[in-house]
């Protein structure tokens, strides 16, 4: 690791201030950003911790939708996101226990690692990302791998989710990392239902449109096993081909409409 | 260089670190607690599980300086206080849970953050806890047997001693 | 007999430390003034070294000494054991490796310069403003390629080939001649992959130099501390052994990768004393992945011919096995003595020939690892077996008994050399038979028929050799050390013993056993007993801790030696009875005389060897102490039957394993407990190299699986509970103890067990595929069955 400040206020406006700092970076449960930084891949001057700000915690049922903080754990979202058990269950898979006691929603979906699991879930759901400035549709915020709708120093301070009448998600494990190599949420709401793929493509987490349109006039399983496999370039590495990927969405697919009952 | 302060296996202890300090370092190097061990770089392995206020936490994966003030046991904190194993050191023992002892330290805090929440997992249960905690010596057969026998369930009828 | 000796299960003395936080690993230790050192390693496969320029990064904070190839002028290179002939009786291809890279580099990790400095971060931070300048060489990875005119990793020694091993030579014509009689051949390609042995504590080593004294002490993870002072200090350094001592105190798990010598135990050695400061190297996981010594990856065509009846007639193989880069300490009589000498396995093959090539590639050097040699021979054997029952509609467990050694042929004399002392491959088939429950399989599979996945069931034998070695035969065969072990009993004044044994424990728990082998002998207490090992100032020769040969050869020495003890004591128990020799007894720690109830308790005869007031002083001398060295005559032969089943997913390819039953005869055990732990740790290894391990590179010679997000190892998750058995014995009859070894045992009769299943599932539900190569990840499984 290269050296770096350490800062760890106790508001957010305190961190917002000590983000403004030149190459100052936010450390939420540090999961995927130490590891980073031992590989001396980041180089910030500052890290601003957002551990010890109250304010970023905490899970909320109220009106048909579920609020979680920023900064709220895995663990927490797998104990409390009572509204959502769908969500509480891919939390409860992220990773081992302590990853889930430190990592945060929302340093999992500013990372938007390709084959994390967060990011399908709040695709599939039509969640809002809430910021310290603004609020983002989820359909605007992931643009592609490692990359959002992030300003620099904008920090996630709360991910606002509809809670659907059903929803699944299939995680198919890298046999190493036991990251998604594929993973499938299905959310059906009254308007329709959404489908959200990680871990396959090289564009990052995606909509699979064509299953949402079968899945909106049949929820059935049935109804994915005529689809073409997704189109679009997948990715291919030791653990599986573009094709083998393509493959698992459809009967991964299938399974979370299944188990979505 | 900032100070960092904690309580260590109920002990409060202080020290000067840099931003990049990581708790397993603080622990090591500043404390002398070499129980805690250090087997990967990428956070995958375990051997250097710690508790946190509680919580079952990677010390290779905090910074000591995002721990201040915080309550922190490592495996020289668990057995009982005159010095004798803790139910769950002594299953391991009686089970052959270990056998280098080099992940050992870190699958006994799993173990115990696990028994914690759930006082009688399953087989299921106790394998899914331990994701995160990489053997190379034991094939997990009898690291799983302790924790079911440290919960007080009857292993007699799992295969062999 | 005490409560807790031979064959009592009784709890490891070494867990308390461990349990508690207070073992005492390399990494663990601190000297005062020490300083870190961290390796500049080459970041490509391949390459012409023009330039190191450290100017920038001496004069970075902390730095101490930036060292090159430069400082090493004068320096041996690290050597290699074992020198191979080849077919035409020529010697092996023996390339230098050079402490530090010398004009090129050959392998991702070869390191360049290390830079010493007060802080560990320091030395990193100045290591990256060391300045390479290499020009990069194509990489040579493929290993057919290699030997056909691919660029030369060694330009010096003018071939990639470092032998072409032909074995038995003799054998050749017959073999030859038998398949073209043979009725039917059953042919198959396969790969055996290549493994990273990741044992969790990683390498590290502390120089320390005395000033005063000229006294230079390496502490080091190794399993055998007296090899690397032999090795380092003759060949490396030029340092006398009486001025190097090497220590290797709590070790986190070898399974042969901390056999070897080490280019970083000779560099903070070296370092040491240059600085006049102790210098402390740990590697991180990511240099493991490209330092230490790999396993396995060979490549072959194995070929069997049979009668109609499906007897065994010929066997023959070809295997191509890489050793990476350089040659590591043992690595060339891996795929030759390791693994052609057991080519024939449980069976009753008449002919057998055996060719292997070794080649030199732009990998890390590979070597032994868990098995060694012999699990890639069991992998042929037991693969293109049932390949071979598939093709003439034969059962898989009957055509192995129709062709093992019967137990009224022991011992028995293979056509690959070695003579099997003991053995009942039928007795440990019939015992798995019904451990596995196989009667039950097909009620098994209908029920996963039900959840829709694909049950298979898969079975196999294996034979190892273990105690390594018979110096005599392992001299012949080229090995440049004997291979016996020492153990030095000492008895204390006041009946405590002491062993300073030569074997070294890394997991394997000999503080516990080899009590329990004296308490025995003599009849006392296990506490009465201390083990101390793995400090060369302590013991005084060992040959240390690999090819499951501990007990069979180091617990030998120490038997040894305690019958010397015992035979003195009882001339002066015989003394202080004013009896003959030859009637006193020891029994239950006390010696009597025969037919008379004149006893003197083994206390008081120690108490009398060091305080000899009433002492046969004239014929004995006093004290209670006895050195024995124990050189095996022949290689001990544990064999097992295995039984795997699996349930695949038709869907994702994904493989599980439901059960897992491993029947193995050890001869006489020591500690149950202890045995069934190490063959539980082998089958999951076996288990991670079948489904899960692979360490693989990429065309440019780059390790893609460098590190636990890619390399898989195998977790609780991925593992059932198994069920072992070791009760049908058939004890080593050239040991005193009659024991075989078990340390490598589930390592190499796991994987073609894994793999017979996955190919039986596939095959019961009409998928036409006769073989899959290792890891059978989920992505291989499903395209296996999209091809078939
Ligand atoms: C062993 C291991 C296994 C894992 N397995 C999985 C898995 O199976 N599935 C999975 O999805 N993930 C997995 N992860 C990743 C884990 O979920 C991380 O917790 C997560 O990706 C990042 O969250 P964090 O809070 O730790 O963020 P950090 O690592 O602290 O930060 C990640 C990035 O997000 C930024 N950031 C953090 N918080 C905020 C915020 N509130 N607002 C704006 N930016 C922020 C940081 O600046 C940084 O760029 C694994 C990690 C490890 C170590
Ligand atoms: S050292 Fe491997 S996870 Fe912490
Ligand atoms: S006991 Fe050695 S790694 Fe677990």
């Amino acid at each position: 690791m290269y050296a770096f400040d350490f800062v760890k206020p106790k508001t957010l406006a305190e961190a917002v201030k000590a983000l403004g700092a030149e190459d100052a970076q936010a450390l939420g449960g540090g999961q995927t950003l130490i590891p980073t930084l031992k590989q001396r891949l980041a180089q910030p001057a500052v890290l601003v911790s957002l551990s010890g700000i109250a304010e970023l915690k905490g899970v909320k049922a109220a009106g048909g939708s579920l609020t979680i903080g920023g900064g709220t754990s895995h663990a927490t979202v797998a104990k409390e996101a009572k509204a959502y058990p769908a969500l509480a269950a891919l939390a409860a898979n992220i990773g081992d226990p302590a990853v889930r006691s430190l990592g945060t929603i929302g340093g999992s979906i500013a990372n938007n690692d390709p084959s994390a699991d967060y990011p399908a879930a709040v695709l599939a759901s039509g969640a809002t990302v809430v910021t310290n400035t603004r609020e983002i549709a989820a359909d605007d915020f992931f643009q592609g791998m490692f990359t959002t709708a992030l300003e620099p120093g904008e920090i996630i301070t709360a991910v606002r989710f509809p809670v659907p009448e059903k929803a699944n998600y299939q995680k198919f494990e890298q046999p190493a990392s036991r990251f998604a190599l594929v993973g499938v949420f299905v959310a059906k709401y009254a308007a329709g239902v959404r489908v959200a793929v990680t871990g396959a493509s090289t564009e990052g987490v995606f909509r699979w449109t064509e299953a949402e349109k079968a899945l909106s006039a049949n929820f059935a399983a049935s109804a994915v096993a005529g689809l073409a496999v997704p189109g679009g370039e997948m990715i291919a590495d030791i653990h599986g081909s573009a094709a083998y990927r393509a493959h698992l969405i459809k009967v991964l697919t299938g399974r979370a409409v299944a188990a979505a009952g | 260089m900032p100070k960092v302060t904690m309580r260590v296996n109920g002990r409060e202890v202080s020290g000067e670190v840099e931003g990049r300090t990581l708790l397993v370092q603080f622990l090591r190097e500043g404390l002398g607690l070499t129980g805690t061990h250090v087997g990967c770089d990428t956070s995958q392995c375990g051997a250097c599980t710690v508790h946190v206020n509680g919580l079952q936490v990677k010390s290779c994966t905090t910074f000591a300086l995002d721990v201040d003030g915080a309550e922190v046991t490592t495996i020289e904190g668990m057995a009982n206080a005159d010095g004798s194993l803790s139910v769950i050191q002594q299953a391991f023992q009686d089970h052959h849970g270990l056998q280098c002892g080099f992940c050992t330290p870190g699958m006994v805090m799993a173990a115990a953050a696990l028994l914690k929440e759930n006082p009688k997992p399953t087989e299921a249960q106790i394998r899914h806890h331990l994701e995160g905690n990489i053997c190379r010596c034991t094939g997990y057969h009898n690291i799983v047997k302790a924790v079911l026998a440290a919960s007080g369930q009857d292993v007699s009828a799992i295969a062999a001693e | 007999m005490p409560k807790d000796g031979i064959g009592a299960s009784i709890k490891r003395r070494e867990d308390v430390r461990f349990l508690t936080g207070t073992g005492r690993y390399t990494d663990d230790i601190n000297l005062r003034g020490q300083s870190y050192a961290w390796f500049v390693r080459s970041q490509v496969a391949h390459g012409k070294l023009n330039k190191v320029d450290t100017t920038a990064a001496a004069k970075m904070p902390g730095v101490l000494r930036i060292f090159t190839a430069k400082d090493f002028e004068g320096v041996g290179g690290l050597p290699c054991g074992w020198q191979i002939h080849d077919r035409h009786g020529k010697p092996m291809l023996e390339p230098k490796h050079p402490v530090l890279a010398e004009g090129k580099v050959r392998h991702v990790g070869d390191p360049i310069a290390v830079v010493v400095a007060e802080t560990e971060a320091q030395a990193r931070d100045a290591a990256d403003a060391v300045v390479i300048d290499i020009d990069e060489l194509p990489a040579v990875l493929d290993m057919k390629a290699a030997v056909a005119g691919g660029p030369l990793v060694h330009d010096d020694i003018g071939s990639n080939l470092c032998y072409d091993w032909g074995f038995v030579e003799e054998n050749k014509a017959a073999t030859d001649a038998a398949f073209a009689k043979a009725d039917h051949v059953t042919t198959l390609e396969l790969v055996n992959n290549r493994l990273a042995p990741n044992a969790m504590e990683p390498r590290a080593a502390i120089g320390d130099y005395d000033f005063a004294t000229d006294m230079h002490t390496l502490y080091t993870t190794s399993q055998n501390p007296h090899v690397i002072r032999l090795l380092m200090g003759a060949f490396v350094l030029g340092i006398p052994e009486h001025k190097l001592r090497v220590v290797a105190p709590d070790v986190g798990g070898g399974f042969g990768s901390k056999i070897y010598h080490y280019a970083e135990e000779a560099f903070v050695t070296f370092a040491a004393k240059q600085l006049r400061r102790p210098v402390k190297w740990t590697a991180t996981r990511s240099e493991s992945f490209i330092t230490d010594a790999q396993g396995r990856d060979h490549v072959t065509k194995i070929e069997l011919a049979l009668d109609k009846q499906g007897h065994f007639l010929a066997l023959r193989t070809e295997t191509y096995a890489n050793m990476g880069a350089y040659l590591s300490t043992f690595s060339t009589a891996i795929p030759t003595y390791l693994h052609g000498t057991l080519m024939a396995g449980t069976y009753k093959t008449p002919h057998i020939y055996v060719n292997v090539k070794a080649v030199f590639t732009n990998t890390v050097p590979v070597d032994a690892y868990r098995g060694a040699g012999r699990p890639e021979a069991t992998y042929q054997i037991e693969r293109v077996i049932d390949k071979a029952a598939r093709e003439l509609g034969l059962d898989p467990l009957e055509i192995r008994r129709r062709n093992f050694i019967k137990a009224d042929e022991f011992p028995y004399q293979t056509p690959v050399a070695v003579v099997y002392d003991t053995g009942d491959y039928d007795a440990t088939m019939n015992k798995l038979e019904s451990l596995a429950d196989l009667a039950g399989f097909e009620k098994r599979r209908a029920e996963s028929a039900k959840a829709g996945k694909l049950r298979g069931l898969g079975v196999n034998t294996y034979i190892e050799a273990c105690g390594i070695a018979p110096s005599h035969l392992v001299g012949q065969l080229g090995a440049r050390a004997g291979l016996y072990e020492s153990a030095t009993v000492r008895v204390n004044a006041t009946g405590g013993v002491v062993v300073m044994t030569g074997s070294h424990s890394h997991g394997q728990g000999h503080e516990t056993t080899f009590p329990q082998v004296i308490a025995e002998m003599i009849g006392i207490p296990v506490e009465s007993v201390e083990i101390v090992h793995g400090d060369t100032a302590n013991v005084p020769m060992g040959m240390g801790t690999y090819g499951s040969r501990s007990l069979a050869v180091g617990g030998s020495a120490m038997v040894k030696a305690t019958n010397k003890i015992i035979a003195k004591a009882k001339k002066i128990a015989a003394h202080l009875m004013e009896a003959s020799d030859a009637d006193i007894e020891l029994k239950d720690g006390k010696f009597s005389v025969a037919g008379t109830d004149k006893s003197v308790e083994w206390g008081a005869v120690c108490l009398a060897a060091y305080v000899p007031h009433n002492y046969p002083l004239e014929s004995l001398e006093p004290g209670l102490e006895e050195t024995a060295f124990y050189d095996p005559s022949n290689f001990t032969y544990p064999s097992g039957a295995y039984a795997c089943e699996v349930e695949v997913d038709p869907d994702t390819g994904h493989v599980k394993v439901c059960a897992f039953t491993a029947v193995d005869d050890f001869g006489n055990v020591v500690n149950p407990m202890i045995v069934e732990g190490q063959v539980h740790g082998g089958i999951g290894q076996g288990i991670g190299q079948a489904l899960l391990e692979h360490a693989v590179y990429d065309g440019n010679g780059q390790m893609i699986a460098g590190s636990f997000m890619d390399y898989a190892m195998p977790r609780a998750g991925d593992l059932p509970f198994y069920k072992v058995d070791h009760s049908c014995a058939t004890p080593c009859t050239h040991n005193p103890l009659g024991v075989k070894g078990c340390g490598e045992a589930g390592a190499i009769g796991s994987p073609p067990a894994v793999v017979n299943a996955v190919v039986d599932a596939l095959q019961r539900a009409g998928k036409k595929v006769s073989h899959i190569d290792m890891p059978l990840s989920p992505y291989r499984v499903w395209s296996a069955i999209q091809n078939a």
